[in-house]
């Protein structure tokens, strides 16, 4: 494989690679790299972190007698509906406050928001990922026509205004998706705003994989295998494929973080799931009312969601730097 | 060249029609029915059938999208067996019957906010990036240059829509340094106007900036190690010569493409920073359109936007050569 570095035997021209890299895979090199940079590693254990928060909220709003839905009209005053106490009501039962109003647990609807927000942009950058890689790959290995459709295709898609389009399409696509039986309400609003980010989002990595193709498949190993008379699946998966690994991952890794903001942007907008299912960026949007009086209210959804996308794009740029041969080398 | 710009234009039609076939498929598909949304509460049957006839939206698609696509280029009448018809002039993007107005005079009185929004952000972190990028390329793997790197990364990393907020929250509500935004034009009242736009203009260009820090600096880098800098600098070239004239010119070509895509996808609606400074331009219009349904001017809007992105692409094609002698477009 081009990227993999055989072991140096006696006299052979890869005796001067630097012990670093000798004899190592790629994910071995990255990994060491990945290790010895301290933002990185920073930025892993956070990310790391909100995931775990994430899988266990369940347990822990049960641990700490909360919920996001149950209203506490004890926690805020009759007539404004003001929460009692500083910084939005922090107290033993609500550690980060209760919603204006009702009362709500504001910790408990970060923790379930949290859950949706990595939900959605998890599974939006797989399926942007994958579909990358499948029009990437058929893009670049067919060429001709099939290469043009798709390259005209990828043109309209990036000429669209993606925020007007999603905020003027998510309302019909989720009556659609309902017609199409997926459950009413916030699982049909959750699948449209993943199909709608997936459907505009794969068309960089798309033309990434296909100037990779093109230039790959002009290489001696491809040669080869189509000599030894590989069939076309064994040359993508099996020979082109693995190649393309450290770009698909870089992508992954710095798309992530993106859709998560642009999840919040979205909601932010009012576009999402319903209340009282709320995201960190429905939680800004309805701060707004309110944050002259209760502060926290912006501030605490907006820092853990600054921390989450930073540390997620730290972690990005340095999985980018780790995998780049040329690291180190400038 | 002729015969390039000639390819190159006729392109730009065909996707253009591409773009307002799809455009006007998807928002033909849409389980909304305009003409219900003609009548209000006291509606009939009978209203709804001629109001739908009044309208031409009992007409196949086709024949709806031919009408359309004429009126962008002859104009078209509305209502012509009405004893008020209505002239829409080419360009003739369509009529907002909730609005009784033409989308092209809504799109007219919504852009200038729109446009001073775009142009001013843009100067601004063109300025600010470019000559920072510059900055911690020549202060290479110095503390400056990772102070730059970093404060870059995150800025990045940072959604627009909380640093809005943040801005919102600090500098109008709790210090009282700006009064609260309120757009008007900057031929009525210069002072307020600078007042409302200097926000949502560094908001816009920190995110944006960080972006084109990092793109210069890598450009920068590539072209400052280059032997026609060392021979400049050796016959005794100024340094601020080296650096503008060779060095930057050398690396301008990715930094003018993002620039002019950055640049028109702002022009078509810069819809969160609006949402945010309550700005009264197109992505405010477009938000609003949305929330009443209203999709001849969703499907205006989207095409003016599509069409900035393309012309935009058509324009920095085109510089290519000037910035660049070595291209030659063919």
């Amino acid at each position: 494989m081009a990227l993999t570095v055989s072991a140096p035997s006696p006299g052979d021209v890869t005796a001067d690679i630097p012990e670093e890299v000798a004899g190592r895979s790629l994910w071995q090199i990255t990994w060491n790299r990945i290790r010895h940079d301290r933002t990185a590693m920073v930025c892993l254990v956070v990310v790391l972190m909100y995931y775990a928060v994430a899988l266990l909220a369940g347990p822990i709003m049960v641990r700490l007698g909360i919920d996001p839905y149950s209203f506490d009209g004890s926690a805020v005053s009759d007539n404004a509906g003001a929460p009692y106490g500083a910084w939005g009501g922090i107290s033993r039962e609500h550690l980060l406050g209760v919603e204006w109003g009702t009362g709500r647990d504001i910790l408990a609807q970060l923790l379930n928001g949290l859950r949706i927000s990595l939900f959605i942009a998890t599974v939006s950058t797989i399926a942007v990922v994958v579909l990358g890689i499948v029009f990437g790959i058929i893009s670049g290995y067919s060429r001709g026509v099939v290469d043009t459709m798709i390259g005209w295709l990828i043109d309209i898609i990036l000429a669209f205004p993606f925020i007007l389009l999603v905020l003027a399409l998510s309302g019909v696509m989720t009556q659609r998706l309902e017609a199409m039986g997926v459950p009413e309400g916030n699982p049909a609003r959750i699948t449209c705003l993943i199909v709608l980010f997936s459907v505009f989002g794969w068309t960089y990595l798309a033309r990434l994989i296909r100037g990779q193709i093109l230039s790959l498949r002009e290489k001696e190993f491809i040669e080869s295998a189509v000599s030894m008379g590989s069939g076309t699946t064994r040359i993508l998966f099996k020979e082109l494929l693995p190649n393309l690994w450290p770009t698909i991952i870089v992508y992954t890794t710095i798309t992530l973080p993106v859709y998560i903001s642009t999840e919040a942007a979205f909601a932010y907008l009012g576009v999402g799931t319903l209340p009282p299912d709320v995201t960190f960026g429905a939680m800004l949007g309805n701060s707004v009312g309110y944050f002259r009086a209760v502060p926290s209210y912006l501030f605490i959804p907006g820092t853990l969601l600054v921390v989450l996308v930073v540390a997620f794009s730290l972690l990005g740029d340095a999985v980018r730097d780790a995998l780049d041969p040329r690291a180190g080398r400038v | 060249m002729a015969v390039y710009l000639f390819k190159r234009l006729i392109r730009v039609v065909v996707l253009l029609l591409l773009i307002s076939l799809v455009v006007f498929m998807l928002f033909s598909v849409l389980p909304t029915d305009p003409a219900r949304l003609t009548c209000g509460k006291a509606c009939t049957p009978a209203i709804i059938e001629a109001n739908r006839h009044r309208l031409g939206l009992d007409m196949p698609y086709i024949q709806q999208y031919w009408l359309f696509v004429r009126g962008l280029f002859v104009g078209r009448t509305y209502f012509a067996e009405s004893p008020s018809p209505i002239e829409c002039g080419a360009p003739c993007l369509g009529y907002s019957f909730k609005r009784g107005e033409e989308v092209s005079t809504l799109i007219k009185e919504n852009f200038p906010p729109t446009f001073w929004l775009a142009i001013g952000a843009f100067i601004l972190w063109m300025v600010i990036g470019v000559f920072t990028g510059i900055y911690a390329a020549l202060r290479r793997s110095k503390w400056q240059d990772k102070a730059v790197s970093g404060i870059a990364l995150v800025g990045y990393a940072l959604p627009t829509f909380f640093v809005g907020l943040v801005f919102l929250f600090f500098i109008v509500l709790k210090w009282g340094l700006l009064p609260y935004p309120s757009y008007v034009s900057p031929f009525v009242n210069l002072t307020q106007f600078l007042q409302t736009m200097i926000l949502p203009w560094i908001t816009l260009a920190i995110v944006s900036a960080a972006f084109y820090v990092r793109l210069t600096r890598t450009q920068m880098l590539e072209t400052l190690g280059s032997d026609f800098i060392r021979t400049a600098r050796a016959k005794g070239v100024k340094e601020r010569v080296v650096l503008m004239r060779h060095a930057l010119r050398a690396g301008l070509t990715p930094i003018v493409t993002a620039a002019g895509l950055d640049l028109a996808g702002l022009l078509g609606g810069a819809i969160i920073t609006e949402a945010v400074f309550t700005l009264p331009g197109l992505g405010s219009l477009a938000i609003s359109s949305v929330n009443d349904a209203d999709l001849p001017v969703v499907v205006g809007i989207t095409l003016v936007a599509a069409f900035f992105i393309v012309m935009a692409n058509l324009i920095v094609d085109l510089l290519y050569p000037v910035i660049d002698p070595r291209v030659r477009l063919t």
